[in-house]
């Protein structure tokens, strides 16, 4: 009973500083966001009072949790909320290119043009699709991997809530304008503070459930994961140092400034993608890969030095994105030189997941899931190939403020986060929902078409205006001056931002055949459908020859 | 300390012991897979996933 009234106070507690919070806003996104605050605090509070089994409180016959089982609530929530926040950031990415391509699509309204919903397009992307399937799959992997229930499973709840709430305060901020106009950290200083709360205790609930694991190893993908959670808390608190204007309001300023400042965000930046969306999903390929291919990994000492090889040496690679500026010269030269580096454990990476499949290589052919696994290592190797190469400052003198770099980023976000978290999904709806298989494979495949199509669209335009528009703004005549002015350049581009858009549509097209198959699969139904592949039988042929008899 | 004297201490430390130390320090980390004996361990480790009994030997697991 005491534990009710405990928990019961700190929700009206939490909900009472919303209030006060709520009364006292300087400025009207503030006060929109604490009465978000307010609204999950009431939530929780409803929720605590409603769930509790008075009876057995009453009567202290209260049924412990079945410690024979995995506590798989949250991630059975977690499957479909990926699932949703994914096609909401694919549907959004697709707004903002037609945008780009039509500006007539921003509306003329101050909630829906490029600037604002841009944002929201890579948070929706990165952060809730992405987030939410790493905090979905570490709790699923921790648990099998190390062999025990969820330590902390209160705490474990407050988690994943309190990211999502995370995820809409992010979303409505940019929409009213709220962003402290860092890239991939747009948040204000309160959304940081209450972040990084939810962040100490996912910590804490994957630590703990290491520590009672019964697996006397700790299997490669908890090092992987583990080393997401620790560095993105170190990279959020340091990048996010910014002091608010008053208490009550979203405003605030860094306190770095000029070049430290720009050297500290993207020292957040580039590892926000080298331990966000590497590190993390490289855990989910080394469980889900095995896994579905139903062998052990190629090398397990391979996926060691790959572990110690990122973690040397990503750190350091945040300075190719400030070439030929401010920075120091010995600093660039070292982010590139780091970056080249990383080449080497990107690629080991990439060789012992596919060479995972060594032996059992028809399963590319006949099981649509591998293939998206191959696929999505495929684009890992190719954008940690890519990404480097970039960062060679005198490619970067072309690739630079181009749209190179766009289609880099969506060749690693779709190919390699996009691919590895579809296949985790496809893996895990059967198995979460205690079906014989997913609703349908053959959509899976068409699933994998539609989106490798959507790439490659994506990718292959975005090389050809990125360069083009690297040649064009470098361009002198023979007098001295710039041929092109940026309006020549913008227009020049208009076919391949078509061409772009069209790959949106692909992809996002993939992704809600995802969500059908996923539902469906949920609903319990399984589709009438012809197998990818069988080998040819022919009855009519299937009998002995007769005798005939020698003349 | 001046902030100039504090830059120029880390500035010397990293390119000096503190490079030494790391590098010492990762390639050690790197050499551990490979030290005697390690090659069983890393199979059981590979496996573990899929070692569907109880890995303390008892036949239920609970």
């Amino acid at each position: 009973m005491e534990s009710v009234v405990a928990r019961a106070g700190m929700w009206l507690a939490a909900l009472f500083v919303a209030i006060v919070f709520f009364v006292n806003a300087v400025d009207t996104g503030f006060a929109v966001h604490m009465a978000i605050f307010g609204l999950a605090a009431l939530a929780g509070l409803v929720i605590s009072l409603r769930k509790t089994d008075y009876l057995a409180v009453a009567n202290g016959t209260r049924l412990a949790v079945d410690q024979g089982r995995y506590d798989d609530d949250l991630i059975r929530i977690g499957v479909i909320l990926t699932t949703f926040w994914g096609v909401v950031g694919f549907l959004v990415g697709l707004v903002i290119a037609s945008q780009l391509a039509f500006p007539a699509l921003n509306l003329g309204l101050e909630w829906t043009n490029f600037g604002r919903i841009r944002p929201l397009h890579t948070s929706a992307v990165i952060f809730a699709f992405g987030g939410t399937a790493l905090i979905t799959t570490s709790f699923y992997i921790v648990q099998r991997t190390c062999r025990a229930r969820l330590a902390l499973p209160g705490l474990a709840r407050f988690v994943f809530w309190g990211y999502q709430l995370f995820i809409v305060l992010a979303a409505t901020g940019y929409v009213l304008g709220i962003s402290q106009s860092k890239e991939y950290a747009e948040p204000e200083w309160y959304v940081d503070l209450w972040l990084t709360i939810v962040w100490v205790a996912y910590l804490a609930v994957f630590v703990g459930t290491i520590m009672k694991r019964t697996e006397p190893h700790i299997y490669v993908a908890n090092w992987f994961f583990l080393s997401f959670i620790l560095t993105v808390a170190m990279l959020h608190v340091v990048n996010n140092i910014n002091i608010p204007v008053s208490i009550f309001g979203a405003q605030s300023y860094p306190l770095f400034g000029g070049v430290q400042g720009a050297l500290v965000q993207w020292w957040y930046g580039h590892n926000a993608v080298g331990f966000f969306l590497t590190a993390g999903f490289l855990a989910m390929m080394y469980y889900f890969v095995p896994k579905q291919a139903e062998r052990p990994v190629y090398s397990y000492r391979l996926s060691i030095i790959h572990f110690w090889g990122l973690i040397f040496l990503y750190i350091w690679a945040g300075p190719h994105h400030l070439h030929y500026t401010a920075l120091p010269d010995w600093a660039q030269t070292l982010g590139m030189v780091f970056s080249i580096m990383l080449w080497m454990p990107s690629w080991g990476g990439m060789i012992n997941g596919l060479m995972t499949l060594n032996g059992a290589w028809d399963k590319v052919r006949t099981d649509p899931i591998i293939r998206m696994m191959v696929l999505s290592l495929a684009f890992y190797g190719m954008s940690t190939f890519e990404g480097p190469m970039m960062s060679i400052k005198s490619v970067n003198s072309l690739s630079h403020y181009t749209d190179w770099t766009i289609g880099h980023v969506h060749s690693g976000a779709l190919g390699w986060n996009g691919m590895i978290t579809f296949s985790a999904i496809y893996y895990l709806a059967p198995r979460l929902w205690g079906r014989e298989r997913l609703y349908s494979l053959r959509m899976v495949n068409w699933h994998f078409w539609l989106a490798t199509l959507g790439i490659v669209f994506y990718a292959s335009s975005m090389w050809v205006t990125g360069i083009m528009e690297g040649l064009m703004w470098r361009e002198y005549g023979a007098d001295g001056y710039l041929v092109n002015s940026f309006a020549e350049t913008v227009a020049a581009k208009h076919p391949m931002y078509l061409l772009r858009a069209f790959g949106g549509v692909l992809y996002l097209s993939g992704a809600i055949i995802m969500a059908i198959n996923v539902w469906q699969t949920v609903a319990g139904k399984l589709r009438q459908e012809e197998p990818l592949r069988q080998a040819a039988y022919d009855a009519a042929a299937d009998r002995p020859l007769p005798a005939v008899a020698a003349e | 300390m001046s902030t100039h004297s504090t830059y120029e201490l880390l500035r010397q430390l990293a390119d000096s012991w503190g490079l030494v130390a790391t590098m010492i320090l990762f390639l050690g980390l790197v050499a551990w897979p490979f030290r005697p004996g390690a090659r069983e361990e890393n199979e059981a480790a590979a496996n573990s996933i899929f070692v569907e009994e109880d890995p303390r030997g008892n036949d239920n697991v609970q």
